[in-house]
């Protein structure tokens, strides 16, 4: 028993940190600001939760599990709202976003 | 083995983010980036088992300083300015300053030896005798409230003066604001952004009153409650409005209390006198010596709390207003 959830809390943390490394790569990589802002989102929530689980599997029923899901509950409380007033001001600023058929993108490409 | 690889990543991304703010010329990314920096230190405090600092260093440098520079960049504006001097002289000058730290750094003892001289002079008598003298748990708070009660009233006294000097030089603009209302053509209401933060101030709050009431146990006290509930005034000022946050908690009622906050921590040491102790030696504030310095500590923590917290709002409130009247006019 204790050996499936040690497994079942391994995978989820690696789970993590491979959605996490996808996340970062995400940000770096992708085209414009709007995608790498939701590429960091992945890993806001995705992350946090296999990340948060694994532990919570690794602390068994201790006060740590309790504080765990408060910080997972502030994190998927805080973070997506943060990245949706990250995306308002971009849009409130009047950047564009880059589409494959979008001529004011291209030309703020070429601008930059 | 792994601590160390822990601390050289840590100190390997330290050097990595001062480098980029070095490198950039956008202030708005470079106070991000600072953001960063404080964070990243504040990770290397825990991981040096100095929580209360470490709380400190992400509640003051990742959090509320970041929040005062960025209000700056609102009056300064975003650019770095084209110095008119060349890079050769402050090329030297931080040369030779680099060069004199590193010197000096060859007589400092060893990382984490056991005979440094900070184990050796005041802090045996700290850890050996404060359960006895203050008898609460957590020791960092029985320092910086009672042995050095001295310094954490001159700490007090210097954030009420940056207080004063903000309030002298820029002042808060109240009477533009109350005339400034949003128009709703001008500015789109956030729903989003104000139920959520309307959801989660009472709770941030909350947080600041347990930060501060708990500090005698855990880490905590004053100043990172201060700066805690300030930050909760000042999501609201954010995603509400300058107005909303007059309305609330107006300047008129917060510069009193940034006073009385500083006149609580100098008055407990003038009871203290007047019951015949010493100045701040709250033993004498009750029967039992360990109880009067419990109580010494909760009053000058509420002092502490409650000036932080006035003050980094008054100063918000000075730096937002005038970087609006600016956009006015």
């Amino acid at each position: 028993m204790a050996l499936i959830v040690d497994a079942l809390s391994w995978a989820l943390l690696i789970a993590g940190v491979v959605l996490g490394i996808t996340g970062a790569i995400g940000t770096i990589r992708f085209p414009d600001f709007y995608t790498r802002v939701h590429a960091s989102s992945v890993t806001d929530t995705l992350c946090a939760l296999c990340i948060i689980a694994g532990l919570i599997l690794q602390a068994g029923f201790t006060l740590v599990t309790v504080k765990l899901v408060f910080i997972l509950l502030f994190l998927w409380y805080t973070s997506p709202v943060a990245t949706h007033a990250l995306v308002r001001a971009a849009h409130h600023m009047g950047l564009p976003p880059y589409l494959s058929n979008n001529a004011s993108a291209d030309a703020q490409k070429g601008k930059s | 083995m792994i601590e160390s690889l822990i601390n050289i990543i840590l100190f390997t991304m330290l050097a990595a983010t001062s480098l980029a703010v070095v490198r950039l010329h956008n202030l708005f990314a470079i106070t991000m980036l600072f953001g960063v920096y404080s964070l990243l230190s504040a990770v290397i405090f825990v991981e040096l088992d100095a929580v209360d600092v470490a709380f400190t260093e992400a509640a003051v440098g990742a959090g509320i300083s970041t929040m005062l520079i960025l209000s700056t960049l609102v009056i300064t504006g975003h650019h770095e300015k084209n110095p008119k001097h060349g890079p050769w002289l402050p090329l030297v000058v931080v040369i030779l300053t680099g060069a004199v730290l590193a010197w000096g750094t060859l007589d400092m003892p060893l990382f984490g030896s056991l005979d440094n001289p900070i184990h050796q002079h005041v802090a045996p008598r700290y850890i050996q005798d404060s359960p006895e003298e203050i008898g609460i748990p957590n020791m960092v708070t029985s320092v910086l409230a009672s042995y050095r009660g001295y310094d954490t009233m001159g700490e007090v006294v210097v954030v009420f003066a940056a207080l004063i000097g903000v309030l002298a030089l820029i002042g808060i603009n109240e009477k533009k604001c109350a005339k400034r209302q949003y128009s709703s053509d001008e500015r789109p209401p956030r729903p989003v952004l104000q139920v959520m933060s309307k959801l989660l101030i009472p709770y941030i709050m909350l947080f600041a009153l347990y930060v501060q009431f708990h500090g005698d146990f855990g880490p905590g006290g004053g100043f990172q409650a201060g700066v805690i509930f300030a930050a909760a005034i000042i999501l609201y000022t954010l995603t509400f409005s300058l107005d909303d946050a007059f309305d609330l908690i107006s300047p008129r009622v917060l510069r009193p209390l940034a006073a009385i906050g500083v006149l609580i921590y100098g008055g407990t040491g003038i009871v203290t006198m007047l019951l015949g102790g010493t100045f701040l030696n709250y033993s004498v504030l009750a029967g039992d010596p360990k109880s009067g310095q419990h109580y010494g500590i909760l009053a000058i923590e509420f002092g502490v709390g409650l000036t932080v917290a006035t003050v980094m709002m008054l100063i918000f409130y000075a730096f937002v207003s005038r970087g609006e009247k600016g956009k006015v006019e």
